[in-house]
């Protein structure tokens, strides 16, 4: 497909320009895994790295670290996307902001710093890394995260983070030898990762000042709603409410920060009819990521964590993180060739006797159904003229929702008490069923009670 | 309808399931649960599945159906998925977006700590549930 991609930075590196604050990432890259670098399945290990065609362009994360941390650092993470874009010959027109939006008979026209672009398919992939603030009283005359001056600036002061999320457990993390004191508080409990057993909630890195404040080092992590920050010369009040007593507690701090997240700069969609969802009103999208309201528009990027999928047992997808966003974007670009272009990709015949353990061996290493489950699927469909027809991994909401071809759909899933095993939709003349498959110590599926179970939810119907 | 409310706490006041609740506690339920937007004729809850979630409708309209029959048609306030949650049994119906529709969303394996914590939210879910259980058993009658 003829495309243009412009991009307002300067070269390629997006928000890993700037963020993370204290530098080091929060996915992993594990440089020796079980597989080898480069291969489909090491990328279960790879979080960082991007997925093009060409093996040489692969599994580039790892080539930049350095071997302190399987977290990479912030300068590593925008090597590998600028080595990304170089090595692949992607042509990015830089500089080149976004301004309006319009549309002109069938097309869509996008006003830029430097003239204008007429597309059939706009994707807006302008990631979520500006600056939000809840309305509360005074919070615009706090800085926010992106605004945090070096971390010993704060020394000897008191600080007052406003959220209990990543952002600003990680200021926190990085003020614990600085501050005098450090709060951190919101109306609802912080989550953490090991909890939720996801990528929602703070991150095992970030734990350290909630260790502090449970064994009464000094950091105060507070439940209550911020009801309003008053200037006071030098210093700032915090006005705060307890959600369970009621009861006010005031502080008095040199600094307040507003670790209160991040939105997308959808500048003018929302005039052209483009709903958005959530606190930080992200572009509501359909399980292929187009906007829910405006057929036609589509989005990339971390944008597509307001696409949540089923959120079987509620569990999220990653689709906030690269290790989770670059498989839906493949499929994006598959999808838009054939809804917008008639491009209809390959779908490669798979025999009834490589069924079975063709889908054992995806659910036991597939990356993107690891990186993404309940959310994404391996789908095989009955082809009336070609058999068993393999057609790609695809966002399982969408095959729940459509049919009425006899097919069926393996994917990954976890349930509250953390167990991860494989799940098989059928479609079986228009009736969905669900099949779930037992876990494995080992997560490896490729047993003989696997293969049993496979063999039942598809007997008759692609067997 | 479009947009985002700016402050879905306010939303929140307004509906009767969280009627009793105070400011704080309010905010508290707005902040630690997700907002859904679910396009018309978009499924929201399908039958036979599991791993579902209690739902709670901000604004819009969707509708009850269970093996294409409709069943009903439910409003702004009102809440569906508890009875699969509470049973741990997958949904009997299929709830689907009778025009554009917000939610909010309590995952199912969260709803018991959420009205733990919340139990004047679970009176008031009681109470809609006795109602259901009184229209129905006058239907039948």
């Amino acid at each position: 497909m003829k495309h243009a991609v412009i991009s307002a930075d300067e070269s390629a590196g997006g928000m890993f320009r700037k963020w993370p604050f204290f530098q080091r990432l929060l996915s992993w890259t594990k440089p020796y895994a079980p597989f080898e670098q480069g291969t489909r399945e090491y990328e279960r290990y790879d979080w960082n790295s991007l997925l093009p065609e060409e093996q040489d362009c692969r599994a580039l994360m790892c080539k930049m670290m350095d071997g302190t941390s399987y977290y990479p650092s912030r300068p590593e993470m925008q090597r590998n996307l600028e080595a990304f874009a170089a090595r692949t010959g992607v042509a990015v027109r830089y500089r080149c902001r976004w301004t309006g939006t319009r549309r002109d008979g069938d097309r869509w026209v996008l006003e830029t710093s430097d003239g204008e672009y007429r597309c059939q398919v706009p994707i807006f992939a302008v990631g979520v890394a500006e600056p939000w603030r809840p309305q509360i009283p005074g919070i615009e005359d706090v800085p926010h995260y992106a605004e945090t001056r070096p971390a010993e600036t704060y020394a000897g002061r008191r600080v007052f983070i406003v959220g209990k999320e990543n952002s600003g457990f990680e200021l926190a993390t990085g003020f614990l030898q600085w501050a005098r004191q450090i709060v951190l508080a919101s109306p609802s409990p912080a989550k953490l990762s090991i909890n939720t057993r996801s990528l929602v909630g703070v991150r095992a890195r970030y734990v350290q000042p909630y260790e502090d404040h449970v064994l009464a080092g000094g950091v105060i992590v507070l439940d209550a709603s911020i009801e309003r920050v008053e200037r006071t010369g030098e210093t700032f009040r915090v006005h705060t409410r307890k959600a369970d007593s009621a009861a006010e507690l005031v502080f008095e701090v040199e600094d307040v920060i507003a670790a209160t997240g991040f939105t997308s700069p959808i500048l003018d969609l929302p005039k052209l009819g483009v709903a958005t969802v959530g606190r930080n009103k992200l572009p509501a999208q359909t399980p292929y990521w187009e906007s829910a309201s405006v057929p036609g528009v589509y989005f990339g990027g971390t944008i597509h964590q307001a696409s949540p999928g089923l959120r079987k047992h509620g569990m999220p997808s990653n689709s906030g993180g690269v290790n989770g966003h670059r498989y839906n974007g493949r499929i994006l670009a598959r999808e838009v060739a054939r809804k917008h272009f008639g491009i209809d990709p390959e779908r490669p015949v798979v025999s009834r006797a490589e069924i079975v353990s063709y889908l054992l061996g995806e659910v036991t290493n597939a990356p993107e159904l690891w990186h993404q489950k309940s959310y994404l699927a391996r789908v095989l469909r009955r082809d009336p003229e070609r058999g068993i027809v393999d057609d790609g991994i695809l966002p399982l909401q969408s095959f729940l929702d459509s049919g009425p071809a006899d097919a069926v759909a393996a994917t990954l899933e976890e349930n509250p008490a953390g167990d991860i095993y494989p799940v098989l939709y059928t479609r079986r003349g228009g009736v969905s069923a669900e099949y779930d498959l037992p876990p494995h110590p080992l997560h490896d599926f490729r047993t003989r009670v696997h293969q049993k179970g496979v063999v039942e939810a598809l007997a008759g119907l692609l067997l | 309808m479009r947009s985002a409310p700016d402050d879905i706490t306010e939303t929140l006041a307004t509906l009767a399931i969280f009627a009793d609740l105070t400011r704080p506690e309010l905010e508290k339920v707005a902040h630690s649960l997700e907002e859904r937007y679910f396009a018309q004729d978009e499924r929201v809850l399908r039958e036979g599945l599991s791993g579902s979630s209690f739902y709670i409708i901000l604004e819009g309209e969707a509708e009850l159906a269970a093996r294409g029959k409709r069943l009903g048609t439910l409003g702004r306030g009102d809440f569906f998925g508890e009875i699969s949650v509470l049973l741990g049994e997958p949904p009997v119906a299929d709830v689907i977006a009778a025009r554009p529709l917000r939610c909010l969303v309590v995952p199912g394996d969260l709803l018991r700590e959420f009205l733990q914590t919340h139990p004047r939210v679970c009176y008031r879910l009681l109470v809609a549930e006795a109602r259901k259980l009184a229209n129905v058993t006058r239907r039948g009658a």
